[in-house]
């Protein structure tokens, strides 16, 4: 999703590569358009809306009280359960990621379409429905090995989408080089191929880092403490939004130091690849004597990633409930939920077209902060997000849109905003400026150039992006309870209902149809991914 | 070049049409919603169990053909949701599970008065002194223990040997559930703060590894053997037990001593917000759940599914769990108890939160 990064830097060691990729991938200081500036500016305006609140609660709170607050002995407990989980969660993901990504992508694993869509389903299956499986099953499923394997699970998706993407992408002709000058397997691996993909999996990596600071649903079951849970506990007991918010800045400050580091670490990176339109098939890696050993690796990770929470919902069905939750039915619930996530999908993907049009075509320290700052979003948990626009609109708009269908798709597209822009992100870069000024010099003009030759290469791509919003807008709880028209149930809504009740029988089918509803989208996404670096089929 | 004809640009296309359509029609099915015939309607924001809500309202609709839009969350996250909303809250009535969330409004001066035969219903010391919010049912606190782990001569007896090191990695509580801090402000009532301070420390670290988010969970840990005894309030037990079968029940209940601190009634209530525009239909639902017909509801786990003991207009309750009249609480009133915020500060203190 993120090739971008290993796209704009065109090194020196590759001197043979095609000569159209050059001027392909320069970007360029000059001429912003105007158009394209404005919007991208209006997008991440309302995307700081959540920040901006942040600031107005927490100064309301006033400075004791938030000191008082933040420097308590609790908060270096949750800063140490906060920051273990996210190291550790984000490493396995990464691990995970990307030898599955390299498996499939890479090798002559039997079977690579059908695991090229199983492993992207994980990410369908709503976290709280994660750990409940696995909790419901295993005692020690709980705490900080619980939070570390739930989440590990529930995430590794996110690392394993780019990288499957950018290795399809990058050019093997230098592993082959290596190879042929006698370089090891493994060396070549790691020199090479890791080198390749590294844009791809620290991008993975700060996408996981982020969804796991802003994470609740799981740990709340799990009973594992973080910021975010705490900032839930605010909530819930000291009403007070306040404190809330200002508790929430910590978040805030620790996503800054996550996108500092991913800066960082990225920045140092030099990655060459033959031209986006010169993709090469090569000949899979032999797995070997190492086939049997990598599958059952594979059929381990679908069995406890998926298996387990399916399974436990198949369970639960089977055990009789004895209560009824009246007038809502499965289908309604499961069409309102679609028509949502499918709203915020359109919408969060046609906001990030401008944001990641300037990223891309473009360099330039306001171009950079502009898009980095839109990742901050992700950290902020969804609760905080619609108490924002529920403020904004009752103080500023007399209560306009409060729980309706609109503001409630407006609040998914600003929590996953920066999914549709990783994706969005992906597919322009394969969309070269070449094409865009060939198109403008045979007379087109701007905006047919966008539509015609821009979006035509970047289409499967934003199709890839809406599934990814479309995902995580089915699973989302905490700001639907808030911001849903009221008498209206979502899947996740109706679930969390029966779930609160110790009905898992009757949460049971909210679950799988859940599973269901997002499953299409899954498919969509791994075959995407899959096909990326074959535009001819 | 791409032509308009081209199948990614139609694809493109079709799905912005398609999100565009499907954006209107769930915007139109919202506005059909709100939008309503003549018919009376309000709008209930619901902190309590969903089927005990459910079942209230369906037959208040039938009594009284005013239709109530029901809007479920925690009730903390409600009585949030109601102070940002501010003048312009949609919402007509309140219901929560404890009475802090009602006192935390009713302080910021958001609540209406209820109308005093409303709250004649109710025994005084279950509502608001104020008369803002009337209580419309009860629980009462106890210790759930598996008898397979500790015996219950084991056990303690008074809420104060909770922080005894014996227990140590054998307490398990749901510190950030409403249901418990009654009990601290019950305990700072009766011990004063540094007392408390030092039991809520004892606690933390009796607790530690089985602080858990919800009662739900307390009761089910116990439940299956994973910690030796918890503290939830008794209708967690009994929903447990109704929920999974008599069979599954590896659990019991047991009372603290009567008159200890520990031993407390949570109060749910009602309310009417202020800011309503339908306040004679709210003031109806208010008086429907202090009813006879109302408090029957609650009386019936078959139908309330919910154990809780209904408190006003006489009903008593027809779950085979120990009468209302039966319980010796500790004799706190609703007014001390309050919005908890001291116990809130202490528990901070201790770590708990």
């Amino acid at each position: 999703m993120t090739t971008s990064q290993t796209l704009r830097r065109p090194g020196p060691s590759s001197p043979g590569q095609a000569p159209a990729a050059r001027p392909a991938v320069r970007a360029r200081r000059t001429r912003l358009p105007v158009a394209l500036t404005a919007a991208g500016f209006a997008v991440a305006a309302v995307l700081m809306l959540p920040l901006v609140f942040l600031l107005i609660e927490a100064r309301g709170a006033g400075a004791a009280a938030v000191t008082d607050l933040i420097f308590r002995r609790l908060t270096a407990d949750l800063l140490w359960n906060t920051v273990r989980l996210t190291v550790v969660v984000t490493a396995l993901c990464a691990v995970i990621g990307t030898a599955a990504a390299w498996c499939v992508e890479r090798t002559n694993l039997p079977g690579r379409r059908v695991w090229a869509v199983l492993v992207v389903v994980p990410l369908a299956i709503p976290d709280f429905v994660v750990s409940f499986g696995w909790a419901s099953l295993w005692t020690w499923v709980q705490g900080f090995r619980g939070a570390v394997v739930v989440m590990t699970l529930a995430v590794y998706p996110l690392v394993y989408l780019p990288v499957a993407a950018s290795l399809r992408a990058a050019d093997p002709g230098q592993e082959e080089v290596a190879r042929s000058l006698g370089v090891g397997r493994v060396r070549t691996f790691v020199r090479v191929t890791l080198a390749q993909a590294r844009g791809a999996i620290l991008g993975g990596c700060l996408l996981v880092a982020l969804v796991l600071l802003a994470e609740y649903g799981a740990f709340e079951i799990l009973g594992y403490q973080t910021f975010t849970t705490e900032i839930f506990t605010e909530f819930s007991v000291s009403f007070s939004v306040p404190a809330a918010c200002a508790l929430s800045l910590v978040l805030v400050a620790l996503s800054l130091l996550v996108l500092a580091g991913e800066g960082m670490l990225r920045g140092g990176g030099r990655v060459s690849r033959s031209g986006p339109l010169a993709p090469r098939q090569m000949p899979p890696q032999r797995l070997g004597r190492a086939t049997l050993p990598v599958l059952a690796g594979f059929g381990l990770l679908t069995a406890l990633a998926l298996g387990v929470p399916v399974g436990a919902s198949i369970y639960w069905m089977a055990e009789r409930s004895s209560h009824a939750i009246l007038g809502v039915s499965l289908a309604s619930a499961a069409l309102h939920t679609a028509g949502y996530a499918a709203s915020a999908g359109a919408l969060a993907t046609l906001a990030a077209l401008p944001i990641a049009l300037l990223a891309i075509r473009y360099t330039g320290r306001v171009r950079y902060f502009l898009e980095r700052s839109t990742y901050l979003v992700l950290a902020m948990p969804g609760v905080v997000i619609a108490f924002a626009l529920a403020y904004f609109s009752e103080r500023y708009g007399s209560g306009l849109l409060y729980q309706s269908a609109p503001l409630l798709v407006i609040c998914y597209s600003i929590m996953f905003f920066p999914l549709a822009l990783v994706g969005v992100k992906a597919s322009l870069a394969r969309a070269p400026v070449s094409l865009d000024e060939m198109a403008r010099s045979l007379g087109q003009r701007r905006l047919a150039v966008l539509w015609r030759v821009t979006l035509r290469l970047a289409g499967p791509g934003l199709v890839a992006a809406f599934c990814l919003v479309f995902l995580s807008v089915v699973t989302e709880l905490t700001a639907t309870l808030l911001l849903i028209p009221t008498g209206v149930q979502t899947l996740a809504t109706q679930f969390w209902a029966y779930e609160q009740n110790l009905a898992y029988g009757q949460a049971a089918p909210f679950a799988l149809v859940m599973i269901a509803v997002a499953a299409l989208p899954s498919y969509v996404l791994g075959r995407f991914f899959d096909r990326s670096a074959h535009p001819d089929g | 070049m791409a032509t308009p004809r081209d199948p990614v640009v139609a694809r493109v296309r079709g799905l912005a049409a398609a999100a565009l359509a499907v954006l209107g029609l769930v915007t139109l099915a919202a506005c059909g919603g709100s939008g309503g015939s003549g018919a009376q309607s309000i709008t209930l924001y619901n902190g309590q169990h969903v089927q005990t809500a459910q079942n209230l309202v369906a037959a208040f609709e039938a009594a009284t053909g005013i239709s109530v839009s029901i809007r479920s969350n925690d009730e903390g996250a409600l009585a949030d949701q109601i102070a940002t909303e501010g003048s312009h809250s949609p919402a007509d009535v309140v219901l929560t599970e404890n009475s802090p969330p009602l006192e935390s409004l009713q302080a910021k001066g958001l609540l209406a008065k209820v109308k005093p035969a409303t709250r004649a219903r109710t025994p005084a010391r279950f509502s608001s002194p104020q008369g803002e919010w009337v209580g419309v049912s009860a629980r009462v606190s106890v210790l759930i223990y598996n008898p397979a782990v500790i015996p219950a001569s084991q056990l303690p007896t008074e809420v104060r040997q909770l922080a005894d090191p014996q227990y140590r990695g054998k307490l398990a509580i749901a510190p950030q559930e409403a249901d418990f801090q009654p009990i601290v402000t019950s305990f700072l009532h009766a011990y004063g703060k540094p007392a408390t301070l030092s039991w809520l420390k004892g606690i933390e670290a009796n607790a530690s590894g089985h602080v858990y988010s919800d009662n739900e969970t307390v009761a089910n840990q116990v439940n299956r053997g994973a910690v030796a005894f918890g503290i939830v309030n008794q209708y967690y037990w009994w929903r447990m037990r109704a929920e999974i079968g008599a069979s599954s029940i590896h659990s019991k209940i047991a009372y603290f001593a009567p008159g200890d601190p520990g031993y407390v009634i949570d109060v749910s209530g009602a309310a009417v917000l202020k800011s309503s525009a339908h306040q004679a239909a709210a003031q109806k639902f208010l008086a429907f759940l202090v009813s006879r017909q109302g408090q029957e509801i609650i009386a019936d786990p078959s139908k309330s599914i919910s154990y809780e003991y209904p408190i006003a207009s006489g009903v008593t309750t027809q779950a085979p769990e120990t009468p209302f009249s039966q319980l010796r609480p500790y004799p706190i009133t609703i007014a001390e108890l309050g919005d908890g915020s001291t116990a809130i500060a202490l528990m901070r203190e201790a770590g708990l939160l």
